[in-house]
């Protein structure tokens, strides 16, 4: 309990916590601007765990241990994990397109947001900037710690909103599942005969595709193969690999000739 | 230096957020910067908490991180069931209902 009771003392910000607080919030910010930034959505996300740990290591510092591992599994373990699991499910197409639909909108939301910031912020400090803070030590220390402070107010003051988040929980449970479930009656399943009709009637294609890099002149998966005329097979290479013109020194093979 | 510095922090990330909102079109990410705001959020109420000595603030941040999770499941499963119609994740190209 020493160092719950060092943590988030009455009064102003000690020494640890001023060196914490300047070199994660600049990671913060900087990961945050990150993830607008990045055109890759994994980059995103990526980025976004980042600030989600630097937020969990203030909730530590002030001593509010169960939030900030709950901050920690949560989201960084839990929600974010789950948003790099729908990136996988989408794909490529993650990817953000650079074309401005409305013209300056860009410009424009970033002039306004450092206007909001800039008047929010300083208005805040300048309003609350001498506000000494009563400090969570008193608090913290009355049931014996931070987790059964949080209990009880849980389940005193807070019950019945503890009972209407689990109905909320429910609900998004069930809709999730509503949402993503798929209803594929039997009669559209496709039946082995038929498929193979398919296959075989005009149009079709009924061997296999080639594979890349079959009679192709380099090894990269990225290079289509070459047909027996010469020309480049569209069929054997990924639709989400695009496609390489490689020099004629990357495409002579490597370490074969000896 | 004062707790305050903390509700400053939480404004600027919650602006960013904001911004990514405004300045980014694929859901995904979209949804990301609304997490990002929900989190400056519960910077703020963990922060405020400090300052009045009383642990009601944390709670709150608490039952603010169970609706971002429910809501972050409600979301992707939209999300995931947009792109299964549209193959696409822009929220550009959701635009049947425009006309």
């Amino acid at each position: 309990m020493v160092s719950q009771q060092l943590l988030a003392a009455a009064g102003q910000m000690k020494g640890g916590e001023i060196a914490t607080f300047w070199i994660l919030a600049p990671v913060a910010v900087a990961c945050a601007i990150g993830m607008v930034w990045a055109r890759n959505a994994v980059h995103s996300a990526l980025f976004l765990v980042v600030t989600m740990l630097c937020l969990g290591v203030f909730y530590l510092v002030q001593a509010g241990p169960f939030i900030g591992f709950a901050q920690i599994i949560v989201y960084t373990g839990a929600i974010m994990m789950l948003f790099l699991f729908v990136l996988m499910l989408v794909g490529r197409d993650a990817s953000d397109s650079l074309i401005e639909t409305l013209r300056g909108q860009r410009m424009a939301a970033i002039v306004i947001g450092i206007g909001f910031a800039g008047v929010v912020g300083a208005g805040l400090f300048r309003a609350l900037g001498k506000v000494d803070s009563a400090g969570l030590t008193a608090a913290n220390n009355k049931r014996g710690g931070n987790i059964e402070g949080l209990a009880e107010l849980l389940f005193t003051r807070y019950v019945f909103a503890f009972e209407v988040t689990s109905a909320l929980l429910i609900t998004a449970a069930i809709g999730a599942m509503l949402l993503a479930h798929v209803e594929r009656r039997r009669s559209d399943k496709r039946s082995q005969p038929q498929m193979m009709r398919e296959r075989f009637a005009v149009g079709g294609y009924p061997a296999p595709k080639p594979g890349p890099g079959v009679f192709a002149t380099s090894d990269s998966v990225a290079t289509p193969a070459r047909l027996p005329d010469g020309t480049a097979a569209d069929r054997s290479i990924s639709r989400i690999l695009p496609t390489r013109e490689l020099t004629s020194a990357e495409a002579a093979p490597k370490g074969t000739e000896k | 230096m004062t707790a305050t510095t903390y509700v400053v922090l939480s404004t600027v990330l919650f602006t960013i957020g904001a911004v990514g909102v405004l300045i980014r079109r694929n859901a995904i990410v979209l949804f990301m910067c609304i997490e990002l705001m929900l989190n400056s959020a519960n910077l703020a109420l963990v922060t405020f908490s400090r300052i009045n000595g009383t642990l009601d603030g944390q709670i709150i941040a608490f039952f603010v991180m169970v609706v971002a999770a429910a809501e972050v499941v409600i979301g992707l499963a939209i999300i995931m069931s947009i792109f299964r119609t549209r193959r696409s994740a822009s929220v550009d190209d959701a635009n049947l209902l425009k006309y």
